[in-house]
């Protein structure tokens, strides 16, 4: 197989050289087919919804921190939604549930895993691109439209989607519950279709490419994790992402042409609805198959670019190659066995909710084996903290923070107490959005260079660095208190409530470092763009001294990647600190006197 | 004005920031790149080892500050939910421990094995022996958690004792309504096609059972020490019955009723000296977001002594007559309608 991929390789080459005089501003930077500049558009746009989702947040903490007060600029900015200066409860709610559907999907998903699975895939197995570029260039341009019928969602009349990012209906259902449930919802819905089309486009892509086009030499026990963890990405998202379609478009149907699907028994503004027999219940089932798996798509990449990094900068192997793998295969297979774990106090079949908790609780033991091979593979390093590094040893404390939260709440006799309240938001928010930005982070650090042949401000880096990790502990740490005082999440306003109203001044606080830490990220943003254009030139091929493929490409690679053969690969991706030598690169030939080590 | 002058010290400090960052560019070029990154290094790792230690103390500060408003000190106010804490306080003991070594090792080998130009690192890709450990040991812990969280949750989801009272909760945008049995012990049958005015939870009153059932809003008024099982059920969109006092939540879905049942410790009153808050109020909380007045989907529960439930219980209505107060008897003898009923 590996031989056919070369010559497959060899023949894309060939059309390379023929194209290469005929690219077009319009064929290089827009409808480009090129894997690394879909990357980079992949890349850029998720910035620019991280931006808009991350200033939502903001707003909407303002209204958290300061319920009592007036800010007549937000009534120059949204107009009608902040009356008088005053975010109105209708308008906090549409921010709410963009920000989750922004962040979750257009930043975390495809601004992730479309970023740096089309990156690095081809780069790290050694191949020309994608196996079908054409497709790949689809799943940007798919993504694209997603993104401006969201974004155009925005200025509707009756405001953008508004139930939540879980959209449960019968609150999206029907406009007369709420007024983001208007068309609002209809753009949300059909955005969400295009979203997953592309997701599909790219997750078909990035499999095949994997499992084809490896070069010579590179069998599947040789990738670096970073592929691995994307592989896997892919397989959630193209088993898992059809059946949200299928649950967006029934719903698209209750809405529009009277169906049932999600509807019963249901008076609304006075008026009794004539839908029988449909289940609310179903939708969140449907919704779930995805939103399990959906974590673990976002967590993944960030796990396989953070064990990549650690390794190189610790100089070390990663330690448990093989558990490494095995236990992102765990977590892959048990993340589609979990998902009514979201679902215990929806009168869920207790002894249906056993199996789950049982289930939820398995995926606590490959997640350890992972926390433990890492902490071992910092051990006896000699670690350089690069900015990548350190986002990545950031990624392992999150991670471990949020992850432990999940032992509370998997289990349904707590979960009773501690299902949407604040507990919940520090959770997820800790375990899978600052962990997977902090991977996220460290990936775009790490690969920066290889993308733009550019270094970011090591300073800036560094401030960026120590302002988040600080921050999300502070703004994340003190909700569970709040949680487990059974503060509910997704109020407007806690000050009318005798059980809630203590919790006030903490609030604030939050809200004060969320525009601290909103305000590092615009440095990240800015050390970014600027960086691109003004940044230091990279002068070596393999700035880090790291093993992968990717670094044996020229300092700014052509389409096509390597200009010559495409290097053949001897060993893994983990040979540092072997027989005396820092580390030795994959396409590095086995020697005779070269220990063999199991 | 205020907000020009905060965006104009925010676009001076990036400034000065952006500035000191080219500037340390520049510095490293002339102190030779290499001197300048063993440097950030040392750094980095001290900070590192700070952000550990502060971390530490960050976090016992925070329990200080903050322990206190959470439910703990007050104890759970059901009998049920005191299995829950207990299994909260068993989490926390597991969880916390394993957070507490972890973050150490990472914070404290970042800083151990900073680089250093007298180390090589240590060629160690794998053990069986130890990821076996570790792949036990989890996975044991994890057992026990998973036995007595089952335990407790098939407890809490079980039936209910047989002696249990049984009040009807009905979520709807944004409010909470209580329909209680009457002398009969049974609710009423209800079919949402009957909503209609003041039969405003569509109750059939073709059924005797609805003939005696009580009514209420926005408060829910429960004895204290007898099990309450709530059959739970939304008119429009999915809530859900927060009573975080008593450990339990359970959503209200159209067309699919749930239910929750829970035994109450302390009445009110007696919160209101546990606490030493006298405002202390048992809180419903809508914990399913539910539209524009999601957070002000407020009810309460009072707990009281039997004798106060029973005679407040006898000062209410039949719903009957309210729906039709034509009916409704001349004298006060409200709490018998089948009794008016039959003398139709």
């Amino acid at each position: 197989m590996s031989s056919v991929a070369t010559l497959q390789g060899a023949g894309v080459h060939d059309a390379h050289h023929e194209h290469h005089h005929h690219e077009t501003f319009i064929t290089k930077y827009v409808f480009s087919q090129d894997h690394k500049m879909i990357a980079r558009q992949f890349l850029i746009t998720g910035i620019i919804w991280a931006i808009i989702g991350g200033f939502f947040s903001v707003i909407f903490r303002l209204q958290l921190g300061y319920p009592e007060s007036t800010f007549p600029w937000l009534e120059d900015l949204l107009g009608h939604w902040a009356k008088g200066g005053k975010l109105q409860p209708e308008f906090y709610y549409a921010l709410v549930t963009m920000h989750g559907t922004i962040l979750v999907f257009f930043v975390l998903t495809a601004g992730l895993s479309g970023t740096f699975a089309n990156f690095l895939i081809p780069l790290q197995i050694g191949a020309r691109d994608m196996a079908s570029p054409m497709l790949n260039m689809l799943s940007y341009w798919f993504f694209f439209l997603a993104s401006i019928i969201m974004f155009s969602s925005l200025f509707v009349q009756t405001g953008p989607a508004s139930g939540g990012w879980t959209v449960y209906p019968p609150l999206s259902a029907l406009g007369d519950a709420s007024s983001g449930s208007k068309i609002g919802m209809d753009l949300w819905l059909v955005s969400m279709a295009m979203f997953i089309v592309s997701s599909l486009l790219g997750g078909l892509n990035y499999i095949t490419t994997i499992l084809n086009m490896r070069t010579k030499g590179m069998s599947m026990t040789r990738l670096p994790l970073t592929i691995w963890a994307l592989f896997f990405t892919a397989v959630l998202g193209v088993l898992s992402f059809p059946v949200l379609l299928s649950g967006a478009i029934l719903l698209l149907f209750d809405r529009n042409l009277g169906t049932s699907f999600f509807l019963s028994d249901i008076v609304i503004a006075g008026k009794i609805l004539p839908n029988e027999g449909g289940s609310p219940i179903l939708f969140q089932h449907l919704f779930w198959f995805l939103g399990h798996p959906e974590v673990y798509i976002i967590l993944l990449p960030a796990m396989g670019m953070s064990s990549e990094i650690l390794a190189t900068n610790a100089r070390k192997p990663i330690f448990g190659y093989m558990a490494m793998v095995g236990s992102m295969f765990a977590i892959a297979i048990l993340a589609f066995l979990v998902w009514a774990h979201h679902m215990f106090v929806t009168g869920l079949n207790p002894f249906l909710g056993s199996f789950f908790v049982l289930l939820t609780l398995l995926i606590a033991v490959p997640s350890a084996i992972k926390v433990f091979n890492w902490l071992t593979t910092l051990w006896r390093g000699n670690i350089r903290f690069t900015p990548g590094m350190l986002f990545a040893i950031g990624f392992v404390s999150m991670f471990i923070s949020g992850g432990l939260t999940g032992i509370f709440l998997g289990n349904s006799a707590l979960d009773l107490h501690l299902h949407d309240t604040y507990f919940v938001v520090a959770h997820f928010h800790i375990v899978m959005g600052v962990a997977s930005f902090f991977g996220m982070f460290a990936g775009v650090y790490h690969w920066f260079p290889k993308m733009f042949g550019r270094h970011l401000n090591n300073t800036m880096a560094y401030i960026h660095f120590w302002i988040s990790i600080v921050g999300a502990y502070l703004i994340f740490w003190p909700m569970h208190y709040e949680g487990l005082a059974g503060m509910p999440r997704r109020y407007y306003d806690y000050s009318n409530w005798e059980s809630f109203k203590m919790f006030g001044g903490l609030n604030q606080f939050i809200s004060l470092v969320a525009m601290v830490v909103f305000a590092a990220q615009l440095l990240f943003v800015f050390n970014f763009f600027y960086s691109i254009f003004k940044g230091r030139r990279v002068t070596s091929t393999n700035p880090w001294g790291s093993n992968t493929l990717e670094w044996t490409t020229p300092i700014k690679p052509g389409h096509g990647n390597w200009p010559g053969e495409i290097p053949e690969v001897y060993r893994g991706a983990y040979d540092y600190a072997k027989d005396g030598k820092e580390f030795i690169p994959q396409n590095v030939p086995v020697g005779d006197d070269e220990t063999t080590h199991g | 004005m205020k907000e020009f002058l905060l965006i104009a010290l925010g676009v001076l400090v990036f400034a000065v920031i952006f500035q000191i960052a080219k500037a340390s560019e520049y510095v490293s070029v002339m102190k030779g790149e290499e001197n300048t990154r063993k440097q950030n290094n040392k750094i980095n790792a001290f900070l590192l080892m700070g952000l550990l230690v502060f971390g530490l103390i960050g976090a016992w500060y925070c329990n200080d500050l903050y322990y206190g408003k959470t439910l703990f000190p007050q104890g759970s106010a059901s009998v049920e939910g005191e299995q829950i804490d207990t299994m909260l306080w068993i989490t926390i003991a597991v969880t916390g421990l394993v957070f507490v070594v972890t973050q150490v090792l990472l914070f404290w080998f970042a800083y151990k094995y900073q680089e250093s130009d007298n180390r090589k690192a240590f060629y160690f890709s794998h053990s069986t022996k130890l990821e076996l450990i570790w792949t036990t040991i989890p996975a044991i812990v994890l057992a026990v958690l998973v036995v007595f969280g089952l335990k407790a949750w098939f407890k809490i989801t079980g039936d209910p004792p047989k002696n249990a009272i049984v009040v009807e909760v009905t979520g709807h945008q944004f409010a909470w309504e209580f329909r209680y049995t009457g002398p009969d012990k049974i609710l009423g049958r209800k079919d949402y096609r009957l909503t209609k005015g003041v039969n405003s939870l569509g109750v059939d009153f073709n059924d005797p059972a609805s003939l005696d059932d009580i009514h209420v809003s926005g408060t829910m008024h429960i004895p204290v020490g007898v099990p309450v099982k709530m059959v739970i059920n939304s008119q429009d969109v999915i809530h859900s019955v927060g009573i975080p006092h008593f450990r339990m939540k359970m959503d209200a879905v159209p067309g699919i009723p749930t239910t929750q049942w829970f035994t109450p410790k302390y009445t009110t009153a007696e919160m209101k000296t546990r606490t030493g808050n006298p405002n202390f109020t048992f809180e419903i909380s809508c914990d399913q977001m539910c539209g524009a007045g999601h957070f002000s989907m407020r009810g309460v529960i009072i707990v009281e002594t039997m004798e106060e439930y029973k005679k407040w219980l006898s000062e209410q209505k039949a719903e009957y007559f309210s729906v039709f107060p034509e009916k409704a008897p001349a004298t006060a003898d409200t709490t018998a309608p089948k009794k008016a009923v039959a003398a139709l």
